[in-house]
Order: structure tokens, then C-alpha cells, then sequence
């Protein structure tokens, strides 16, 4: 086991593993090396019960000291550090989701810069959504009427309006619960304010109600999201499917490389947009061409709306630029580790932060005004031109791996697929395959790499199970980096992987749609970044509407195989509270205090009907999330049964 | 007799000395108590903060169908819970009560803030309306499944109640444990997947069966809040007196927890709620030594030995009849139905010819044992077909004389409806039987009948019957012959009957069956006025006292006589006085108005004065709406029982309205007013007839209101008048 831990190359993807040979004993440090030089890690802080938020602290809880100096017993500590974990994920989310608000403001004012609606059915949709009316009026003015209330999400302080968004996109029984549970959020920054208060010291001490209070926040991240998910397709398009290409070998060595790091589409499309305007003065040169590529989640956005090929994910960000053939990694927010200058400083990648929150010392800085878009844009493939003048030939080495990806699949694409086979419902093309025991249920893999695992390794190792066990598999965020990477998101992976039921579920869809797909559909259906999460929560909505019952009895799991981000912390505790197992592949900063490690694992259930399950061997967490699918068709089948037997009109609505 | 006494108080707690190793405490085990209780009543209190924000503090609160506000803490703290705002300071105090020290005792209080915490939660989910569960999920019980079975539990005619949560090993090994329970005949009580395993394995459930399927997590609070109510109904114990209410439940409900699978902190608490009131936990899977307390929190992983330890822990000992017939004997199947296509046969039911007799005989005429058939059995009769039947008892006994055969023979309803498979309803030449298709795949024969009949006569009535005989008929002509021979016993015995009035005994019986939890009460049973439960008449108390000479029913002289028309005399006073705890001084037995007499919760009707209209209003145990006096029968329980005369309004059985003593002290039958629709079918012709022989003429049924015509005096009394009702003419009732 200490052998191990010695082992820098903790990583199953190949192009990542041959960066890791080639630079080993280089001195060019990537995460990889300093995951080594971390070890070991805090005890105290894994396990939660490390107290730092007052400066009479850092209390850590041991035997001698069972409580913090202020009297906080390791439940409060515990739930006090959860909940902070949440704001910070719920926070940047909103934020990213904020970004996007403010820009279609600009265009619903008359300023619409070098943005503009992309899809107006999207728009016209989420406007009904509201109840706004969209007949006959300027799309301006409907647009208008969106982002004013998109703006209340974020800022309304009436304690007797509750947010739209949430009560509009989920089923009434969930909004019931959240209501008579105290968790529906008024607004986002309402609440990250209160929740700030309350994990101040001295303030809550109740593990119950600080936990209550995370569900709340995250209830908020999940609002952040879903709004930035509505209006980036409103502004750039709802994604259909596309085939592009993933991992290391989409750098090309005759071209200029762009690498697009972070999250926001608002950067990446006007980048992609300009690089696309900008090839003659990249052949002038002296390269081929441009070619945007992207590295987490603002890859899987361009990827989904674009075509544009993924270059990697979280973990291996550092190592895309030691190919040496990076021209630039432009970044916005979320997940740049900062250790990507350090790493540009040996070669000529040239690092360019561009949001006013996520600066890095020593990097480029343009800051990205979005009412200059495309300029600012040029600029920057302006500075990826001249870096690649720069480019030192001998330095480059690009690892020749890469697989074909089948991605875009919003849930209106999805719904369209399936529309091929049952076009006056589609989703029951879904329900009916699960009712039958064709597909075991669905899960939806999310979340980050965590270097406490084996990068790819959980993700890759219990998706192809479940694959195997006829589980319809959906993906967001690094979780679906991962899968492109490695060839799990194309047709072949379909024939390679997939159980009988899932393969003749595919290959139907497969067959009703073949007048309409350019390639065959994949393994595991890509359904966006990390804040499109809601993506996939409508399709559990979308499930329980059709089976006319509320979420916790829907054969639905979600899985974070390597969460690491406190992002990640407040989509899984969303995906809880609105009825869904999740599985997190990294142990949280929790058991240090068993009765909030007790709520977690079990008691959630009993309240909200989702629950975690915290499991770091991937063979065993694949075992506990078939498990947690048989749990609930079970049940459901033996409901079933009893509405028949009892002869009752509605189903039991226990879970 | 009554040991509830002063004598108690605070002793209970003894029971827990000695089951603490103090030099080695089950601290971990008492830590997740202790974190469990936290998040119960900080849930709670989440829940109740929010609910008085919607909903304000003055909203109402509480459970459907009962008379017992909030049982928990009705009956732990003597607080009659109907507004939100009342649960915050009970909230308040059990939070106050959850001490960090960890200790048995401290356990046990976080147990009661867990019950609490639990009981508020499940209230708190009802706002939401009454019907949130689809069968055979039950969730809260109302006080009438309360009534039906809670005297049977408290006599341990039911002998305990199993409380069963978690999900075990297995569909199969839980089926097991269930059925082993029912065939036991015990109450049980389920939550969480174990209900989804009952289901899976197609096992009987729901009231009728006495399993009651709860939902989830707090839902199990549905257990104690049944087992608590029975203490307040039959106990006679005050609200709010803890001690003695903890005592009860020790002593009388034989209660026990059956946890499978993992627990979680809340149920861990939850499982200390039941030791804080007597009751013992055991778990299906291997603990750490610091984390059971012998006798009370036991792991137990073998299923083969489970109940049988949960048994000699909860102290039970079952009285085992081993009945040699293919199917399982046991109450938990009185209530079962066989509907038209799971039934093989049928017979009588007003479709074909039927008949059940029992007739006492000289000892030359009977073998003992004997099961004879005469007509073909099952195996040579057609599936669903229906035939004509009779079922001969003899029975001879030393001890045996003819007025006992009509209570014997009404026996034989309960003893088949024992029978899984097989039901049965009616008497006489009235009897409906069927069979189940299961129970024909079993290997049912109609022989079974006798082996049933005979083994169950001679447990239930060693003292009067020696042998018995049992012919069962099924030849069609067989069957008319004997039914003619039948209806001539049935002619006379009624011809004897109605000759039996109060006036021509000088002999009344005392029922004290229920003092063993109604302390306070005493049934004086007359030929014209039967026990209020239903269940006991002059003939069944004169054999019973000929069984057990110094059991329940005692005779009573009918010296002295007080005041003839109201039914008063000194020797029943007497008796009376001194068998209720000197609480009753005086008793009449023709007035509800004046001194009537007390009940102890098993009436199977409620009635009750309507002075607007000079009448009388009868409700059932089975009506659960409103009535004509403005209180359900859930709430005229709670008024009428626990031994107290509550002058105009009492309780009785069914047939007491066709007695010619029907209040006859306060002018008879003429006063009634309203009763339910189906009291008014059930007693049918007999009504008419009374009504007749009354001289109140066979339109009287006619003139009586019912809920189809109204349940408010406004609403009734317009047909009263337009009627002609008697009631509104004749004297007044006060």
C-alpha cells in the first residue's frame, strides 16, 4: 500500500500515463507529484473535525479535547464545515449562472454587444415555463421578462416569495416537501448571506439545522445552475448531437493550439468564434490552421454546442501544456489549478486569465469585457498566433491517443431521439424499457478528478459495470471528460460494454433515428458541464411525471466516482434533497462526526428519499449503486403489485 | 385485580436494576441514543417552527377517528393536544430532557423525546389530510381498530404485539417470521421494507389480519400511540399519571421490537422509546458487546430462534392447541375475506341449503372423536361450485344442560374464521361457509371442520363438555332432512328464550372480564339485557360461571328490589360497590338517564340523549361520521368509558335495542331517534318485530332517522315531523 502511494502515475488514461513517463525526473511538477508530497494528509480535516472559523481555533477534536474551546461538539463542527463546503460550490455556480444573467440583460436592454438569441424555441419555452406570455410579442420583450426574473433569483429578499425556478421545474411533491421542511430558497444571494451568518461562531450549533440549512443552499446551486443552463442555450443553442474527437492526440502539431479551461461559454464561444475568423493571420504565421480545444467544463461546452474535441480533463490540465504543443490555455472560472503557470514557465504556453475573480500571478490578464467580446477574443488568439512563433519544436511530444465522441445530448435532444420510437411520448419509451427489465435504471455519472483516487479509474471502472448490468448511462462535467477520453462515448463502446437489455435499447434507438444521426449513439449519453447537471435532473422529473409518482421511487442514481470541488459537495447534497441515491467515490470531510455521518448515509432517506453512499473501491461502489436501482424497481414492482392486489387507486406513495 | 395502585409509582424503574454492567456501560450504544434524539427533535422542531409559520399557532391538530388527541403525549403527560402551538412547549421540554451524559437512565428520557419527537412529526404529516395511505398501508389507527382488537390484546386473548421494522435477510426468512407470528396470533406492527416483504411473499395483511403496515421512519409511532391508547380506554388510568401508564403497558401489552437489517440513530432511539416503556428490542444481526443490555437490547442474528427468545424475553407463554388440520388455526385470520374467485366451494348464505347445530346427548349416543361425512367430500366436488351443508355437533358433558347449546353453537363462527382458508358468517340455518382455493390446495377435507370443532370445544369449554361428535352433511338430502330437525330445535330453543325474562330469573351475572384492564367496571348481565360488548349473554354468563366458578361471571341474587321500573336493587348495588373500586354506589338497568350503568370501552354501540327532540341516538362502533348529539363515536368513547356514569348517554350492545327492556325506565324504544343505516340493516326484521310487539307499529323502523337523512338535529328534524315520530309526543326524557 506504501508502494503505492509512492506511484506518481495514478492515472489510467494512456496519454496522461505517457506525459508522466517522458517528465519523470524533469523537476516540472504537476499534481501528480504533489499529491506524493501531501501525504499524508490531515486526519483531522479528512474527517471533518477540524474547527478553523473562529481564531480562537484550529480546534481539531481528539479524545482529550471532545469539544472545540468554544463548547462545539464535533457534530456542529462537522456540519458547520458541510455547510461552508456548500456555499462555496453553491456560490460559484450562481456566479457562473450570474455571468450569463448579466449578459442577456445587456441584450434584452438593446446592447447586445457580439452576443445575440441563438434559439428561440428555448427561449419561448422557458418563458411559458414562467407564464409569460409569448404570442405575438417582440422575443426582446419575452427575453426581458426572463432575465428580470432570473435577476430576482439571484436577489429577491421578500421572505414570502419562493424561487420560480426551483417550484417550476420540479414535481409538486418535492416543492411540498422542500416547503414544509424549510429548505425553499427565496433567492440565491438571500441565502448565501443567511447561511454565511449562521456558520459564523457562536451562531448555529444544531447539527440538524445546519444541515437543513446546506439542502437549502445547495437547493440554490441547483437554481444557479439551472438558470445558466437555460439561458446559455437561449443565448448559444440548445445542444444536438455531434461527433467530435477526445484526449491528448487532438493537439496538433502543425497547428495553433487553443486550449479552453474553465466553465463559463460566455469566453469559449467568442473564442472559438474568433479563431474560426482569425485562420489566414495563423497561416501568415506559418501554421496550418487554429484549433480550439478544451479542458473541462467550458470544453464540454463548446463540445456539446460546437463540436470543439476535448483535450482532457481536471487532473491532467497541467500535463496538456508539457506536450509542449499548447500555444494557449485561456481560463475563466472554476478548477484552474494554479500550478498551470508554473508549468507554462517550461515551456511557451502562454497561461491567460480573463475573469476578474480567478487571476493567477505572472499569467496574462485580459479582462474579459463582455461588452467587447469578439475584440477581446481576438485578442487572445492574437496572443496564441504569436505564441506559437514561439513554439520549441524539440520540446513537443503529443501523445498519439484519442477517441471519437458522440456528444450533445440535451434532454431535448435525448427527447427527440426517443421521440423516433414513441412520438406522442417519448419518455415512456424509458419507463416502459425499465418497467420491463430491459434497463435496470438510470444513472447519472458527475463530478471532478480527485487524486485520492486513481484519476479515471473510478469513473471508467463503474460506468462499464453498470454498462454491463443494463444501466442507461448519462454524463456531465469530468465524469464525462473522462468517458470521451477514453472511448466510452461512441458506438463502439455500445458493442463493447453494454449488457443485452441496454445494447437492444441503443440499437433501437439506433434504428428509429438512423434517417437522422450522423454515427451511431453512444455508450454514455453526454449531457453537458457540471452546471448542466439540471439537465439531468429534468430527466428524473421527466420520469416520475410519467410514472406519476415522486422522485424517490425513481430507479434513478447519481455518482461523483471522484468529487473533489465543493461544487461537487452541493450538487450531490441538490441531488439528495430532490430524491436520489449519490454515490461519492471520495470520502467527504463527514464521519468525524457519526450523527451527521448517521443523517448522510441514512436518515436523508427517511426524510427526502435521496441519500449518500460514500465508497472509494469502484467494484464495490458499482455493487452499491446496483443495488440502490434494485432497491427501488423492487419496490416499485412490489407497489405495483399491491395496488393490484388491493385493488387501490393511486400507488403507495411510500419510498 | 387491579394492581395499579399508589403502590407504583415510582417503582417502575426497578425494572431496569441490575441490567447495567456499571463498571463497563454500553456507552456507544447510548451515544447513538443520544444523537439520535438530537435529530429527531431537531427535525421535529424544524417541522413544527415551519408548520405554525404556514399555518398559524391556533390550527388545529390531530389524528383522524379518535377521541385521544395526540396519544403519546396524551397518555405520557395528561396534555389533550388540538392546536399547533400547544406542541411547542411539550417540544421545548423534551428537547430539555436529552442530557450528554450517557446513561441507561438518560437513554431511556431520549427514548420519550424520540416517541415525542416522532408523535409530532406523524401529526404534523396529517395536516396534509387524512388519507395519505393506500391499502394495505394503514398509518395511524383510528380508535375503532383500537376497539376491535385492543381488549383482545390487553386480556392476551392476543398474546402479544410484535413490532417489526428494517428489511430482512431475505423475502422468504421474514415470511416466515410473520406467518409463525399470525399462526401464534399475535398483533403485529411493520415499518419500513419488511411491509415490502409481507407484500412480495403475498401474506395476509392489513386490520383484518391484526398486521397492520406502516410506512416509514416515524411512522412506527402508529405502535406505540395504538398500545398507549389501550392503557387510557381499558385501563381506567388517568392521562398524564406516566408512571402508572408506563406500568400498564409493561404488565398488559405484551409488546417486543423485532429490528432487521442496519439501524440508523433515529431508530436506535426510537428502540429506546420502547424500553422506556417495557418493552425489549432485538436485532437481527451480530452486535458488539457495548451495544446490547441483556434482557432489553439484544442482538440476535438466528431467524430460526428469534421469536422464540423474543418471546422469553418479553416473558409470553402461549397456551398451544395442536389442531391436526392442513392449515393454520389462529385469530389473525378471524377477519379474513374469501372473495368469489379465490373461493373452491360455498354453502348456505341464503344460496343453497345450510345448517349448524349443536346438541347435547346422553353418553350412549356419541363416540368421542368422531368425524363423520355423509355426502361427498371435497375432492369429488367441483371448483366454485356451491352445495347445500350442515354441520351436527353433539356434545355430551356432565356438567352440560340444553341452555347451553345456543352458546355453544354461536362458537362456531369464531372457531372456523380461525381457520386460514376458511370463513364463515351467520348462524344456524342463516350459516354461510366457504373455502378457499388455497386452503383446498392444502389438503382441506371437510373432516377438517370436525377436527377443528372438536379440539377447539374442548380447550374453550373443559368444564362442560367431555366428548364431542361432529357429522357433517353435504348429501343434499341428507342436509333437508336434518335441517328440518334443526329448525325444530331452533323453534324451541327461541320458544324457551322468550320466555326467559328478567322477571323470571332470580338470578342476575356479573361480567368482570375486562377489569383486568378496566379496573372500574362491572357488567350486570341480565336475559334482556346482554353484556355491552356484545358478546355475553345471561346463558353464556350462566355457563361461563359453570366452567370457572370463580371467574368472571359471578351470580348475582336479585335481592331487595329498590325501584322495579328503572331496575334498581340492592344486591346489584351491592355487588356493584364493591367490584368497582367503590366507585359506583348505585346502578339501574332500564335507564340511561339515572345512574345508568358504566362501560369499560367495549360497547359496541354508544347511545346518547338528542333532548331537542325528545329522543334517543344510537351510533356504531362501525360509523365513524357524525352524529344527531354532535360527537362522533370517537368522541363519545372517550366521554362514556373507563367505568364513569355519564347520565345520558351509555354504552351497549347491539341487541340490547330489540329488549323490551330497551330503556324502558326512560319510556323504551318509542325515544329512538337516528342510528346508522346499517345498525338499522343489521337489525332488520327483528326491529319490525319489536317495534310491533312495543305497539310503536312496523312503521316505526321507517320513522327512525339515519345519516341518509341527516346528522344534525336541524337536519333530522323535519323528518321526524313530517313522520310523525313518535318521540316528539311522548313524555319527556328529563
Amino acid at each position: 500500500m506504501a508502494e503505492k502511494k509512492k506511484d506518481r502515475n495514478r492515472t489510467i488514461d494512456p496519454a496522461a500515463l505517457e506525459v508522466l513517463a517522458r517528465t519523470e525526473g524533469s523537476g516540472i511538477e504537476s499534481a501528480y507529484d504533489r499529491y506524493l508530497n501531501m501525504q499524508p494528509q490531515c486526519q483531522y480535516g479528512n474527517t471533518g473535525i477540524c474547527c478553523t472559523i473562529c481564531i480562537q481555533g484550529p480546534c481539531r477534536i481528539t479524545k482529550k479535547a471532545s469539544k472545540g474551546i468554544c463548547g462545539a461538539a464535533p457534530y456542529t463542527i462537522v456540519a458547520r464545515n458541510l455547510l461552508r463546503h456548500v456555499l462555496g460550490g453553491t456560490a460559484c455556480h450562481s456566479d457562473h449562472g450570474f455571468h450569463i444573467t448579466m449578459v442577456m440583460k445587456e441584450i434584452a436592454d438593446g446592447h447586445p454587444g457580439d452576443y445575440s438569441i441563438t434559439d428561440s424555441a428555448k427561449l419561448k419555452m422557458v418563458a411559458e415555463r414562467f407564464g409569460f406570455p409569448t404570442e405575438g410579442r417582440p422575443e426582446q420583450d419575452v427575453l426581458k421578462d426572463v432575465v428580470n426574473l432570473a435577476m430576482e433569483e439571484f436577489s429577491r429578499l421578500d421572505k414570502k416569495v419562493y424561487s420560480a425556478w426551483l417550484e417550476k421545474t420540479i414535481v409538486p411533491e418535492r416543492l411540498e416537501k422542500a416547503m414544509e421542511c424549510n429548505i425553499m430558497p427565496n433567492s440565491i444571494h438571500k441565502t448565501i448571506a443567511e447561511s454565511m451568518a449562521q456558520t459564523h461562531m457562536g451562531m448555529d450549533a444544531d447539527p440538524v439545522n445546519l444541515v437543513f440549512q446546506s439542502l437549502k443552499t445547495a437547493l440554490c446551486d441547483y437554481i444557479g445552475m439551472h438558470i445558466a443552463t437555460d439561458l446559455s442555450d437561449i443565448l448559444f443553442g440548445t445542444p444536438t448531437p455531434v461527433v467530435s474527437e477526445a484526449n491528448m492526440g487532438v493537439l496538433e502539431e502543425k497547428m495553433v493550439n487553443i486550449a479552453l479551461h474553465g466553465h463559463n461559454p460566455i469566453l469559449s464561444e467568442m473564442v472559438v468564434k474568433a479563431a474560426r475568423d482569425m485562420k489566414d493571420e495563423a497561416i501568415a504565421a506559418g501554421a496550418e490552421g487554429i484549433k480550439c480545444m478544451g479542458i473541462c467544463c467550458t470544453g464540454n461546452e463548446v463540445l456539446m454546442r460546437q463540436g470543439v474535441p476535448v483535450l482532457t480533463n481536471f487532473a491532467s490540465q497541467e500535463l496538456a501544456i508539457m506536450t509542449g504543443a499548447v500555444d494557449v490555455m485561456v481560463v475563466d472560472v472554476q478548477c484552474i489549478m494554479p500550478g498551470i503557470q508554473t508549468v507554462a514557465e517550461c515551456f511557451h504556453t502562454k497561461i491567460i486569465t480573463t475573469i476578474p475573480n480567478a487571476k493567477i500571478p505572472s499569467s496574462y490578464y485580459v479582462d474579459f469585457d463582455e461588452t467587447r467580446a469578439q475584440e477581446k477574443a481576438r485578442e487572445i488568439v492574437g496572443i496564441a498566433i504569436d505564441a506559437y512563433k514561439q513554439r520549441d519544436a524539440s520540446k513537443v511530444s503529443i501523445p498519439q491517443v484519442k477517441h471519437k465522441v458522440v456528444a450533445g445530448f440535451s434532454l431535448e435532444a435525448l427527447t427527440d431521439i426517443l421521440a423516433a420510437v414513441n412520438p406522442d411520448n417519448p419518455i415512456k419509451v424509458i419507463t416502459d424499457a425499465i418497467d420491463s427489465g430491459e434497463l435496470a435504471g438510470v444513472c447519472l455519472f458527475a463530478g471532478c478528478n480527485n487524486l485520492k483516487v486513481i484519476h479515471d479509474g473510478s469513473h471508467t471502472a463503474i460506468a462499464k459495470e453498470l454498462a454491463k448490468n443494463n444501466v442507461l448511462l448519462v454524463a456531465t462535467g469530468c465524469a464525462a471528460g473522462s468517458y470521451a477520453k477514453l472511448g466510452l462515448m461512441n458506438g463502439d463502446a455500445v458493442e463493447e460494454y453494454a449488457g443485452e437489455g441496454l445494447k437492444a435499447f441503443i440499437n433501437r434507438l439506433n434504428e428509429a433515428n438512423k434517417d437522422k444521426l450522423q454515427d451511431k449513439l453512444p455508450l454514455i449519453f453526454h449531457m453537458g458541464s457540471c452546471v448542466d447537471n439540471t439537465r439531468a435532473y429534468d430527466l428524473v422529473t421527466a420520469l416520475a411525471q410519467e410514472w406519476q409518482m415522486d422522485t424517490p421511487k425513481v430507479p434513478f442514481v447519481a455518482s461523483a466516482p471522484e468529487a473533489m470541488s465543493e461544487k461537487a459537495v452541493s450538487i450531490g447534497s441538490w441531488v439528495v434533497t430532490l430524491g436520489m441515491p449519490v454515490h461519492v467515490g471520495v470520502m467527504p470531510p463527514i464521519p468525524g462526526s457519526p450523527l451527521v455521518d448517521g443523517i448522510a448515509l441514512q436518515i436523508a432517506q427517511d426524510v427526502y428519499g435521496g441519500y449518500f453512499i460514500w465508497e472509494e473501491d469502484p467494484a464495490e461502489a458499482a455493487k452499491k449503486l446496483l443495488g440502490a436501482l434494485q432497491e427501488r424497481t423492487w419496490k416499485l414492482k412490489v407497489h405495483k403489485m399491491a395496488q393490484e392486489q388491493y385493488e387501490t387507486d393511486a400507488i403507495s406513495k411510500t419510498w | 385485580m387491579s394492581t395499579v395502585g399508589k403502590e407504583w409509582e415510582n417503582s417502575f424503574e426497578e425494572i431496569y436494576d441490575g441490567a447495567i454492567d456499571e463498571s463497563n456501560p454500553p456507552l456507544p450504544l447510548f451515544q447513538k441514543v443520544y444523537d439520535g434524539a438530537i435529530i429527531a427533535t431537531s427535525y421535529a422542531e424544524i417541522l413544527l417552527s415551519q408548520a405554525i409559520r404556514r399555518y398559524g399557532p391556533d390550527h388545529p391538530v390531530g389524528y383522524p377517528d379518535t377521541g385521544y388527541y395526540l396519544p403519546v403525549i396524551m397518555n405520557l403527560s395528561g396534555e389533550k393536544v388540538t392546536k399547533l402551538g400547544e406542541l411547542v412547549p411539550i417540544l421545548n421540554r423534551m428537547r430539555n430532557q436529552i442530557k450528554e451524559e450517557l446513561n441507561f437512565y438518560n437513554a431511556r428520557l431520549c427514548g420519550e423525546s424520540t416517541a415525542y419527537a416522532a408523535e409530532i412529526i406523524e401529526a404534523i404529516r396529517y395536516l396534509k389530510g387524512e388519507n395519505l395511505h393506500v391499502s394495505p398501508w394503514t398509518g395511524f389507527l383510528g380508535d375503532p381498530v383500537v376497539r376491535r382488537y385492543g381488549i383482545l390484546l390487553v386480556d392476551w386473548t392476543i398474546p402479544g404485539q410484535a413490532v417489526i421494522v428494517g428489511k430482512a435477510k431475505s423475502t422468504e426468512a421474514l415470511a416466515k417470521i410473520i406467518s409463525d407470528l399470525q399462526a401464534k396470533g399475535f398483533m403485529i406492527f411493520m415499518a419500513y421494507e419488511v411491509v415490502d416483504q409481507a407484500i412480495e411473499a403475498g401474506l395476509k395483511l392489513g386490520i383484518d389480519f391484526i398486521t397492520f403496515t406502516m410506512g416509514n421512519f416515524t411512522q412506527v409511532i402508529h405502535a406505540v400511540n395504538y398500545a398507549l391508547r389501550a392503557g387510557l380506554a381499558f385501563g381506567g388510568i388517568a392521562p398524564g399519571l406516566r408512571e402508572e401508564q408506563r406500568d400498564y403497558q409493561r404488565r398488559r401489552i405484551r409488546a417486543f421490537v423485532l429490528h432487521f437489517g442496519e439501524r440508523d440513530e433515529v431508530q436506535i432511539a426510537a428502540h429506546f422509546a420502547a424500553i422506556f416503556l417495557g418493552f425489549p428490542v432485538l436485532v437481527d444481526h451480530e452486535l458488539p458487546e457495548d451495544e446490547q443490555i441483556p434482557n432489553w437490547y439484544i442482538a440476535h442474528p438466528d431467524y430460526e430462534t428469534l421469536v422464540q427468545v423474543a418471546l422469553e424475553v418479553r416473558g409470553i407463554k402461549l397456551k398451544i392447541l395442536d389442531i391436526p388440520v392442513p392449515f393454520t388455526v389462529a385469530p389473525a385470520f378471524e377477519g379474513e375475506a374469501i372473495r368469489k374467485k379465490d373461493m373452491y366451494l360455498e354453502f348456505g348464505g341464503g344460496r343453497t341449503p345450510s345448517f349448524e347445530l349443536v346438541k347435547m346427548v346422553e353418553e350412549s349416543e356419541i363416540e368421542d372423536g368422531k368425524v363423520e361425512i355423509v355426502g361427498p367430500d371435497v375432492d369429488e366436488i367441483e371448483e366454485g361450485a356451491a352445495i347445500s351443508g350442515g354441520i351436527y355437533v353433539k356434545i355430551y358433558g356432565r356438567k352440560m344442560q340444553e341452555d347451553f347449546e345456543g352458546v355453544l353453537e354461536r362458537r362456531i363462527h369464531d372457531f372456523v374464521n380461525y381457520g386460514e382458508g376458511l370463513w364463515h358468517t351467520g348462524q344456524r340455518n342463516l350459516c354461510w361457509y366457504r373455502v378457499s382455493k388455497d386452503c383446498v390446495a392444502k389438503g382441506f377435507k371437510f373432516r377438517h371442520y370436525g377436527d377443528l370443532l372438536i379440539a377447539k370445544f374442548k380447550d374453550d369449554f373443559p368444564a362442560i363438555v367431555d366428548r364431542v361428535q361432529v357429522t357433517i352433511y353435504t348429501d343434499p338430502k341428507m342436509v333437508d332432512e336434518k335441517l328440518e330437525e334443526a329448525r325444530k330445535v331452533y323453534a324451541s330453543r327461541d320458544a324457551r328464550l322468550a320466555g326467559l325474562t328478567d322477571e323470571s330469573v332470580d338470578m342476575f351475572y356479573s361480567c368482570t372480564l375486562c377489569q383486568s384492564f378496566a379496573p372500574n367496571h362491572v357488567c350486570v348481565v341480565t336475559p334482556q339485557r346482554l353484556g355491552l360488548c356484545g358478546a355475553v349473554s345471561w346463558l353464556d354468563g350462566k355457563a361461563s360461571n359453570e366452567i370457572d366458578p370463580t371467574g368472571p361471571n359471578q351470580p348475582i341474587k336479585k335481592e331487595g328490589v329498590i325501584d322495579e321500573k328503572k331496575g334498581i336493587w340492592a344486591s346489584v348495588n351491592e355487588f356493584v360497590y364493591n367490584n368497582t373500586n367503590r366507585n359506583i354506589e348505585e346502578c339501574s338497568m332500564y335507564s340511561f338517564i339515572d345512574r345508568p350503568m358504566t362501560s369499560c370501552g367495549c360497547f359496541e354501540c354508544i347511545m346518547g340523549i338528542v333532548p331537542e327532540v325528545n329522543g334517543v341516538m344510537i351510533t356504531t362502533r362501525e360509523h365513524g361520521g357524525m352524529t344527531p348529539c354532535g360527537m362522533n363515536f370517537s368522541t363519545l368513547a372517550g366521554s362514556v368509558g373507563g367505568g364513569i356514569q355519564t347520565p345520558g348517554f351509555m354504552g351497549h350492545g347491539r341487541p340490547y335495542v330489540l329488549s323490551k327492556k330497551f330503556i324502558s325506565a326512560d319510556g323504551g324504544l318509542g325515544h329512538l331517534v337516528w342510528m346508522p343505516k346499517e345498525l338499522k340493516d343489521w337489525l332488520g326484521d327483528d326491529l319490525r318485530k319489536a317495534a310491533e310487539e312495543q305497539g310503536l307499529g312496523t312503521d316505526f323502523v321507517d320513522k327512525i332517522a339515519d345519516e341518509t337523512i341527516g346528522t344534525t338535529v336541524e337536519e333530522i328534524l323535519p323528518f321526524l315531523e313530517e313522520k310523525g315520530h313518535p318521540a316528539l309526543t311522548m313524555e319527556p326524557l328529563m
